[in-house]
């Protein structure tokens, strides 16, 4: 075990934690956060995806080690129900959920890709999500929800 | 039966003397909550015909509600909510939902099975005690008010005098906190749909906000003081058993609480989530060898020789004679996969067992069956277990939530703390009881003029295990490893049908389904026989999202595009020339219409035989006959160099009696579509000699959020005078058949087997030549 200083949507934590830990089990155990979640261990699903310097990674196969000193952003640090992000407005005027397990992954994927490539078409955007599983299948309102941040992003 | 009557069905005691019964709707591939399990609600539980058992009104004129139907995502809670608002005429706001707590909420068996709008929308149950709330409450006012119950009205919480609102009374101030101490009136007047102003509306779903900001607790969620981390080991191989468990191995490692071990189940207890990963990863098991697999390119063929429990649905006693004389004979074999429930986040519990009391966080389907099972595995008196719904990933069915419910529990006990479990993907994904194979016979004769005239239909299909019940954990993996057996299986040859069960569409949509001295199937073809052969798996199977109802309608509306392209019929006109259901026919000319379709025989012409061609396919159903209506139409590509197929747009056309609430009915009904249409296209439980080797998204292929996402067009079919019937599971029912049909037009190959991946359609396209 060793110290590990995490700064997690603005603010720094300090954390008594195997190096090797990955980075989601310190934000869902240790930090108490709901926004990333264990789906596969394997990242291959994305639902335990943060946003880590501006870039979407998967939390579950990412070594507390890795991150240390950098910004973390979680579903949470986006925004809150009474004023949620742009984007996840967008999701809730599409009441694009079912389970809603999978938003995580989809949320801050697709912001992070957009943030970067705010002209990025509906292709780009689709192969940027093609790493994400939603098992409701929702996609057709994520779609639209996306696209819609999309469009805000784009002015 | 009306769907109303059959959620009613749910309620009652069946399982006095009906093992028999247990058995063959078990390996019947239905839901067996709706009559296995549909038993008096257990001792403990709130009292079913008590108005206090649903409807709380406090003294501020809030309103809590509670329900045995929880919300799995499938948007019920949403769709309850606006019906306790409606029925007491108070805001959507207003109204609380509590649902599947055993120290609260009604015992209303299983969410499953699309019954939760029947059951609790029709004329009892929730819908039932909410209307005669209102009554009692208007009764309650007039005595109050000194004004007969004809000239008040109520609305907001308010009972009013009719032309003098100054004179009023509001609940809070009525009821106080107290009990309504009123009986649940069968006569209490529902409002009608004409009059609804908040049930029948597209309400967004009030637990929408806090997921998309990371707020919602999922059971994942759940953290207790003092709380544990458990994992279990499971076993290397089907049917293998532990030899020995070598503790030392992992004692040293930080973290670590204790390992558990019970006949066969082996787990570890850690202060840390990645702590017990980790030991459980380290963890020296010694196991025998596995029991061996049957191969899985024999297996469907295979199905036909295996001992097998019959049950015969319809059975005219002519179709032998009718098919000897008809023009032309049909016969097709159809083969389904296992399929997996796949939920997105692995299964997970949290469980608290202090001395004999024990509390237990669940994402069960059913709370109350967790108690008396949960109860027997730690060997607690039933009342001291107290079993909480918590929301865990989408299940779709009997995923891994049970099974881990029993885990978390299990090590709790050993611990003497509370202990979350998460299940690995692998553990989920190799032991989970998947939707059942099967393999599927159609023969059906015409006439001269080309019209139906015989059908049979026969299937194969093995089980094993099940939803637990109240009474047998030995019906999912963690059950069985400690000791429990499966519900048995018993051979035996099929008895005559006694009264009709279209049983989770073993019966096809056009025939008569002719019992006794009534017609009640769907259709019109009078000379009809179904044969079910149960089996035994090699595999837990248990309830996936229309469990049976897709596989058998895979077989019978690829079928009856194979008869209609036979007689060069247009496959829409040919399907309605053997309905004379009002529903489905609705649905199927509503998907139609949306369509356009043009009216033409299947295969296309002039498409070339290389490159990228397109085509359309229909289907339709008749969900367990008559609860819940889809008829869909989807454009495809398939791509002849590839063998991929693109589906390219849908029409739905969907019923599920009055609309609760349109946009959760469209929000079903498109995932339900695209669902399907990964399971048709992708889906299928790989294995090996020994093991099931699907295991992680690499080996089971779900279609991404990153596909070419097809233009989905709904059309709701409002039918505000019928019953309310399930939502959540006729569009998924529809798709293979759909797409394998649409592949027939564009290419003129017809695929018989899930999942319809690039390399069956290359090969079936090098066959044509």
């Amino acid at each position: 075990m060793s110290a590990i200083s995490l700064k997690v949507n603005g603010r720094t934590h300090m954390l008594d934690l195997d190096p090797a830990t990955p980075l989601l089990y310190a934000l869902s155990d240790d930090l108490g956060l709901r926004g990333p979640k264990f789906g596969c261990g394997l990242g291959q699903c994305g639902s335990c995806t943060a946003i880590v310097n501006g870039t979407a990674v998967r939390s579950c196969v990412t070594p507390v080690s890795a991150v240390v000193g950098k910004d973390i952003v979680t579903l949470e640090g986006l925004g809150t129900p009474e004023k949620p992000h742009p984007i996840q407005k967008a999701f809730i005027d599409e009441q694009a959920a079912q389970c809603g397990f999978c938003l995580n992954g989809v949320i801050l994927t697709a912001k992070a890709f957009l943030d970067k490539n705010p002209k990025a078409s509906e292709s780009e955007i689709q192969q940027a999500l093609s790493g994400v599983l939603c098992r409701c299948f929702t996609h057709v309102r994520m779609q639209q929800a996306i696209q819609r941040y999309a469009k805000a992003v784009a002015k | 039966m009306t769907p109303a009557a059959r959620a009613e069905l749910n309620r009652r005691n069946f399982l006095k003397g009906a093992g028999a019964l247990i058995v063959g709707f078990r390996m019947l591939g239905g839901d067996v909550a709706r009559a296995q399990f549909g038993q008096a609600p257990l001792p403990g539980a709130p009292p079913m015909d008590q108005v206090d058992s649903w409807i709380a009104i406090a003294a501020d004129g809030s309103v809590t509600a509670f329900s045995g139907k929880e919300e799995l995502g499938q948007g019920i809670s949403t769709a309850q909510q606006q019906l306790v608002a409606e029925e007491l005429s108070v805001p959507f706001e207003r109204v609380k939902l509590i649902y599947c707590d055993t120290a609260l909420t009604p015992d209303q068996a299983y969410t499953s099975g699309s019954q939760s709008h029947p059951a609790n929308f029709n004329h009892g149950n929730l819908a039932q005690a909410g209307a005669t709330a209102r009554e009692a409450l208007l009764k309650m006012a007039s005595q109050q008010l000194n004004v007969p119950v004809e000239r008040l009205s109520a609305a907001n919480g308010v009972i009013s005098v009719k032309g003098d609102a100054s004179k009023k009374v509001t609940y809070g101030q009525l009821v106080g906190g107290k009990k309504l101490n009123v009986v649940l009136d069968k006569n209490a007047k529902r409002k009608p749909a004409s009059e609804w102003t908040v049930l029948g509306k597209p309400i967004g779903r009030p637990d929408m906000a806090a997921m998309a900001t990371g707020q919602f607790e999922y059971v994942h969620n759940v953290r207790l003081p003092g709380m544990l981390h458990g994992r279990v080991v499971r076993p290397p191989a089907v049917g293998a058993a532990v030899v020995s468990v070598d503790e030392g191995s992992v004692k040293d490692m930080p973290g670590v609480v204790k390992v558990v071990t019970r006949k066969n189940f082996v787990g570890v207890v850690a202060e840390k989530p990645w702590q017990a990963m980790q030991a459980a990863e380290k963890l020296k098991v010694s196991w025998t060898a596995g029991s061996g697999l049957p191969k899985q390119a024999e297996f469907h063929e295979s199905m036909r020789k295996q001992p097998s429990r019959d049950v015969k649905l319809v059975d005219s006693k002519d179709t032998e004679q009718t098919l000897a004389a008809a023009a032309t004979v049909l016969k097709s074999t159809y083969y389904h996969p296992y399929q997996m429930h796949g939920s997105v986040g692995s299964s997970c519990a949290v469980a608290d067992v202090q001395g004999d009391k024990a509390t237990i966080y669940s994402p069960t389907q059913g709370v109350w069956y967790q108690k008396t099972t949960g109860a027997m595995i730690l060997g607690l008196k039933p009342e001291n277990v107290h079993v909480i719904f918590r929301r865990g990933a989408g299940c779709y069915g009997l995923n891994g939530a049970d099974t881990v419910t029993y885990d978390a529990a299990i090590l709790s006990q050993a611990v003497g703390k509370p202990v979350r479990v998460q299940l690995s993907r692998k553990d989920e994904m190799a032991w989970e009881n998947y939707g059942n194979a099967w393999t599927i016979d159609e023969r059906a004769g015409l006439d001269a003029k080309g019209n139906i005239i015989a059908w049979e239909h026969e299937a194969w299909t093995p089980g094993l295990g099940n939803r637990p019940g109240p009474e047998t954990p030995g019906n999912v993996v963690t059950g069985m490893l400690i000791g429990y057996q499966p519900q048995a299986f018993r051979p035996g040859a099929a008895q005559e049908p006694k009264s009709y069960n279209n049983n989770s569409n073993g019966v096809p949509s056009y025939v008569a389904g002719h019992v006794g001295d009534k017609s009640q199937g769907t259709g019109t073809v009078k000379s009809e026989k179904v044969l079910v052969h149960n089996l035994v798996s090699p595999f837990w199977t248990g309830p996936l999202r229309s469990p049976a109802r897709l596989q058998n309608t895979f077989a019978h509306e690829s079928f009856m595009d194979e008869l209609a392209a036979r007689v060069k019929a247009d496959p829409v006109e040919y399907r309605l020339r053997h309905l004379h259901d009002e529903r489905v026919i609705g649905v199927l000319s509503a998907a139609a219409k949306a369509a356009k379709w043009e009216t033409r025989p299947s295969p296309k012409a002039g498409n070339a035989k290389t490159g990228v061609v397109t085509g359309r396919g229909v289907a339709c159903v008749a969900y367990e006959g008559d609860n819940g209506y889809t008829g869909i139409v989807v454009e495809i590509e398939v791509n002849q160099d590839s063998g991929k197929v693109a589906v390219k747009r849908m029409w739905v056309g969907i019923d599920a009696g009055p609309i609760s609430n349109p946009d959760g009915l469209r929000n079903q009904a498109e995932g339900g579509a695209l669902q399907g249409m990964s399971r048709a296209l992708g889906e299928e439980v790989t294995w090996d000699e020994q093991k099931v080797t699907s295991v992680d998204w690499k080996t089971y292929h779900s279609l991404p959020l990153g596909f070419e996402i097809p233009k989905i067009e709904c059309v709701l079919v409002n039918r505000p005078d019928e019953e309310a019937t399930g939502a959540g599971e006729t569009s998924i029912t529809v798709m293979a058949a759909a797409i394998g049909n649409a592949i027939f037009d564009a290419t003129g190959v017809r695929l018989r087997q899930i999942p319809l991946t690039p390399e069956r359609v290359k090969e079936a396209l090098r066959a044509r030549g």
